[in-house]
């Protein structure tokens, strides 16, 4: 069985080269991600984001590079070659990706069928329940299928499959696009929360500037098909590179400081928050 | 080595137990130790966790659920543990994962009545269907600008031309059915050389055209439904709406009449490739050559037959179209529906094809021409 990660990057990403035909993605492309952080990763349209995640979850073989995920390659293996990690993460995708036949609740069951297909019925169904609720879901959620839930809830859907088998890394694919704004910061809430509760790390591909000043520990940016600089806002506001200082400091970056600093952090408390409320300690 | 769960139940004076759980508690884990729980039947008055080195929420829900069922006192747990539980409790809940379930009778009648409905519902909306469809081409025909000229080729080329080596191959081979079976059975009256006739009248006025609506069905129907379907799935038909472009102009009328179009010529096609099918057979094994076969076939065939068959291609190639385009049109949801319309598609369009053929046998007869 493997235990936590211990080390100190889960993800390091060295010297990634992708290309579709003639067009270059990546080229050189260099990233770590630290235990326990929220990762947040910006970047223009077509800079590759999504393929960078693509890349690190196995499903995009690059043309060069390295991408070790706890420490095992994934560079070195085939995209359905079990190397012992694809149980430790969880990926949402911008869709939800959730099985249309299937109901949540058995959607949540898929991955725990998959790798733990000794854990009895009873057992597998509490646990699709809980987490389902634990990702903000109504109850009466479980039992509907996929087409039935608004956009909203089925990325909350898919968060829940996502957290199946409490991964240790999440990946979440621009989670709050399509949302509307009490919508996403709640989903920002849950994320945040979901972190702390149960130790994740988190790769959080977004364009949403709120999000961004409410949830991530660090922001990597992609641009000129590398990682230009990864830090947190206020570190990388100090550089002057001109993408970074356009896109904090156009309007709608401006925006989202503005609301950061007027309200400052209780912004997002004064909002309904969803469960779970972590009240431990 | 720590990565197993275990437990131990020790019991007080008052018969008070007390759980001891150990090692890892998490989802690849738990399920070894998940029954010995379930069958605990000590009255618990507390678990201790101070020897549990990991946990997750699966590890978690199972002492909640002790905790739920037992009331008890949980001692010892680390501040992640502390966390996990009170975060998995918060999410109890006894929600059915499953769609909710009638009782049998319920689901027995209930499914008949849709049934019922359904093609009651089905026959009113074909029939408005080509409904839309007579408007869409009147439309056409008052702005001949509308009309998709370059959709309604690409699908000539696809109904029509992309068909003729499978269509050919199957009649070719029907031919030679027709032809060796039948010089059999004829040969018992010593009436070989009326295989001719058999051939010539059964391929034109039949089989040629029933066989092509068939394979036609098979190969266009289905990816005319799979295809609008697919659309309707990714919004594209929608999209055209909200633009103004008419998903009946568009997309059902080239198709619709490319498809009836097609099934003439193919259907001819198939006629004549099945009487060479059979004209090799004589040629081979009847002693009749080939092309005094050919001669025979204008001589015994009269010309209705020849009608019978090209008036009934136009009538099937509709309804194959139209069923794959209706089907297609139906499509919400989600993909599985897509494989379920596809399939509703070919089925029913065939079906419609046989009964009509019935209609077509017994009508051509009443008036004559037999």
């Amino acid at each position: 069985m493997p235990k936590r990660f211990e080390g100190e990057y889960p993800i390091v990403v060295e010297g990634l080269v992708n290309r579709f035909g003639e067009q270059v993605v990546h080229d050189g492309l260099s990233l770590k991600v630290k235990r326990g952080e929220i990762l947040g990763v910006v970047g223009g349209s077509g800079s590759g984001k999504s393929v960078l995640m693509r890349s690190i979850i196995g499903l995009q073989t690059p043309a060069e590079g390295n991408i070790e995920v706890f420490g095992q390659s994934i560079t070195g293996s085939e995209p359905d070659e079990d190397i012992g990690v694809r149980s430790r993460w969880g990926v949402l995708f911008q869709g939800g990706a959730l099985f249309s036949t299937l109901t949540v609740g058995e959607n949540v069951e898929v991955p725990l069928r998959q790798f733990y297909p000794e854990i009895s019925d009873d057992l597998r169904a509490d646990i699709a329940r809980y987490k389902v609720m634990l990702s903000g879901l109504p109850e009466d959620a479980a039992s509907k299928y996929p087409s039935q839930l608004s956009g909203g809830m089925r990325k909350r859907a898919g968060l829940a499959r996502a957290l199946a088998l409490d991964p240790e890394l999440l990946f979440l694919d621009e989670p709050t696009a399509g949302l509307d704004p009490v919508g996403a910061s709640k989903f920002d809430r849950l994320t945040k929360e979901l972190k702390e509760t149960l130790g994740l790390t988190v790769f959080l591909i977004t364009h949403d500037l709120d999000t961004l000043y409410a949830v991530c520990d660090r922001v990597a940016v992609l641009a000129d098909k590398q990682v230009i600089a990864v830090g947190t806002i206020p570190e990388l506001l100090a550089t002057d590179h001109p993408w970074i200082q356009e896109y904090f400091n156009g309007p709608r970056g401006r925006a989202a400081q503005n609301s950061r600093a007027m309200v400052g952090d209780s912004a997002a408390d004064s909002i309904e928050i969803d469960k779970p409320r972590v009240s431990g300690d | 080595m720590s990565g197993l769960a275990k437990f131990a139940v020790e019991q007080d004076d008052q018969g008070q137990g007390t759980l001891f759980l150990s090692g890892a508690l998490l989802v690849s884990t738990v399920s070894e130790i998940d029954h010995g729980l379930e069958a605990i039947d000590v009255p618990l008055g507390s678990v201790d966790l101070s020897q549990v080195e990991e946990i997750d929420t699966v590890g978690a829900w199972i002492i909640c659920r002790l905790s739920l069922r037992h009331d008890v006192k949980i001692l010892g747990a680390s501040k992640r543990a502390q966390r996990l539980l009170s975060a998995v409790h918060e999410a109890s809940n006894d929600a059915d994962l499953s769609p909710p379930v009638e009782p049998v009778w319920e689901r027995v009648t209930g499914y008949l009545g849709t049934k019922i409905t359904e093609t009651l519902i089905g026959f009113v909306q074909v029939v408005g269907f080509l409904g839309q469809i007579l408007i869409g081409l009147g439309n056409v025909i008052l702005h001949p600008s509308k009309f998709r000229g370059r959709a309604f080729v690409h699908q000539l080329e696809l109904v029509g031309v992309a068909s003729l080596p499978i269509i050919g191959l199957m009649s070719f081979l029907i031919g030679i059915v027709i032809a060796q079976q039948g010089a059999v059975q004829l040969a018992q009256f010593g009436a070989e050389t009326l295989t001719v006739n058999l051939v010539g009248r059964i391929t034109l006025r039949e089989l040629g055209v029933l066989m092509t609506a068939i394979m036609v069905a098979g190969r266009s129907g289905s990816a005319f439904a799979a295809q609008i379907g697919t659309m309707k799935l990714t919004e594209e038909v929608d999209a055209m709406r909200t633009i103004g472009i008419s998903p009946i102009e568009a997309l059902v009328i080239p198709r619709v009449l490319a498809c009836t179009f097609m099934m003439v010529l193919l259907g001819f096609y198939a006629s004549i490739v099945a009487i060479i099918g059979g004209a090799v057979v004589g040629d081979l094994s009847l002693g009749i050559p080939f092309f005094t076969f050919l001669e025979r076939i204008k001589d015994v065939v009269p010309v209705y037959d020849l009608w019978v068959g090209l008036l009934k291609a136009p009538v099937f190639g509709l309804i194959v179209a139209l069923a794959g385009c209706y089907h297609g049109m139906q499509v919400r949801g989600n993909s599985e529906e897509v494989g379920r319309r596809t399939t509703m598609a070919v089925v029913s369009a065939i079906f419609a094809v046989i009964v009509l053929d019935a209609f077509f046998a017994v009508f051509f007869t009443k008036i004559g021409w037999v």
